[in-house]
């Protein structure tokens, strides 16, 4: 199984926006309810989506450059990201099903 | 993903509904199933800390609750599953529900799967979701330091958000349609006495415009239809709950608001059909009385099962 992983500041260029395979980047904190609702719906995509898209988190209260960056003003936050660049952007809970779709749309 | 997966007690929704229903089943020692489209909890995860559930005179992390409530019930056996309900069918006696991760069948449902935050449904609304429009200040207060925001509502809800808000923005608008507000009064009071709020009474939003991000309101007094416009960076929306009933609309007796009809046993028109919490018809939409809901269905429900 393929796990999420943590992404931050000084990493992000290198693990999400060189990135050879598109990036679902998940931005969260640990005050956030509905963060914690994404959060086992992006593991379980993880493994179901191994190889074919990288799951990356990035915790808005510490990195806070990427986030305002992208103008996160909402979390949970999904941007998905391909060739450096975010092509899709969903914010708050979706069911997977849901989820599913949009990756397979950016695929 | 298992063939038969069949169960004496399936259970729609993980919040304090379900999951004490949960408790309640699994000790019985029922074979019961609890299914939550996301994490367990339910709206408390929303909500900060709660200061009205018994036992915790000092407040509750939402949060925690829900994490408290959710290992209680799986140490007793109940199974948890990620899922998505679309439908309920009936063969017999036998309710077959359609989920996102195939069928199941149970001898009773339990439906707990409370309710959803209404939008507004003003231009704008969707466009700025994520850029301005907000749903959770619990979540998002953090994005908005220091700059004026709004809440839209009057209820619990909306005081809730609005003084969560006064920890980050500089200034917290209340902008409620009528000229009193409906939330509880020890909640009235700490906004009323709070300097960062100010209330726009028997005003409505029409728009909510901006560019790239929210930067203003358009709004409207009811009484006197003057127009106005409201500088703020963020607009935050409480203005009531529909419950999720979207799938079970041919299925169990609904009122007009979507809630479903039950007596006082949690009870539908269906047999073997129960209903707790949020979802149900003339709720209080509290954690103690959704706790207490939970509690009877699953009595009412073990009651069904060893009557046949």
């Amino acid at each position: 199984m393929s796990k999420p992983v943590a992404v931050s500041d000084s990493d992000f260029d290198q693990i999400v926006l060189q990135s050879k395979t598109p990036v679902l980047v998940d931005f969260w904190a640990a005050w956030c309810g509905p963060c914690r609702m994404v959060a086992p719906v992006v593991e379980e995509l993880a493994g179901e989506y191994a190889g074919k898209i990288t799951m990356a988190k990035l915790n808005v209260d510490e990195n806070p450059k990427t986030a305002s960056q992208y103008g996160i003003m909402s979390i949970p936050t999904l941007l998905i990201f391909k060739k450096g660049a975010p092509v899709s952007n969903i914010v708050g809970f979706r069911p997977k099903a849901e989820l599913k779709k949009t990756i397979d749309a950016v695929l | 993903m298992s063939a038969k997966r069949e169960y004496e007690v399936v259970i729609i929704g993980g919040g304090p509904a379900g999951l004490t229903a949960g408790i309640y089943a699994a000790r019985a020692r029922l074979k019961s199933l609890l299914v939550e489209k996301g994490a367990a909890g339910g709206w408390i995860i929303n909500a900060g800390v709660v200061e009205n559930y018994p036992g915790f005179p000092d407040g509750v992390n939402g949060l925690e609750l829900a994490d408290a409530m959710q290992r209680q019930a799986v140490k007793f056996g109940l199974e948890m599953l990620t899922a998505e309900v679309n439908g309920i069918g009936l063969k017999g006696e036998q309710k077959i529900l359609k989920t996102s991760e195939g069928d199941i069948t149970a001898r009773a449902v339990i439906v707990a799967g409370g309710s959803d935050r209404v939008k507004l449904g003003v231009p704008g609304e969707e466009e700025f979701t994520g850029r301005g429009v907000a749903y959770c200040a619990v979540c998002d207060g953090y994005f908005y330091r220091d700059v004026p925001v709004a809440v839209v509502g009057g209820g619990n809800a909306a005081m809730n958000e609005a003084l969560e808000l006064t920890k980050f923005a500089s200034r917290v608008y209340v902008i409620h349609r009528r000229g009193e507000l409906r939330a509880t009064k020890i909640l009235q009071e700490r906004a009323f006495a709070d300097k960062k709020i100010e209330f726009l009474w028997e005003t409505v939003v029409e728009a909510i415009e901006g560019q790239d991000k929210v930067k203003r309101l358009r709004l409207k007094n009811v009484k006197t239809g003057k127009k106005s416009s409201l500088d703020i960076s963020g607009v935050f929306v409480a203005v009531g709950f529909r419950p999720n009933t979207g799938y079970l609309k041919n299925m169990v007796a609904l009122e007009d608001n979507g809630t479903i009809i039950t007596n006082e046993k949690m009870e539908t028109n269906v047999p073997g059909i129960l209903a707790a919490g949020d979802i149900r018809s003339s709720s209080i939409r509290q954690v103690a009385a959704a706790v207490g809901d939970g509690a009877v269905a699953a009595v009412y429900a073990e009651r069904y099962l060893a009557g046949k």
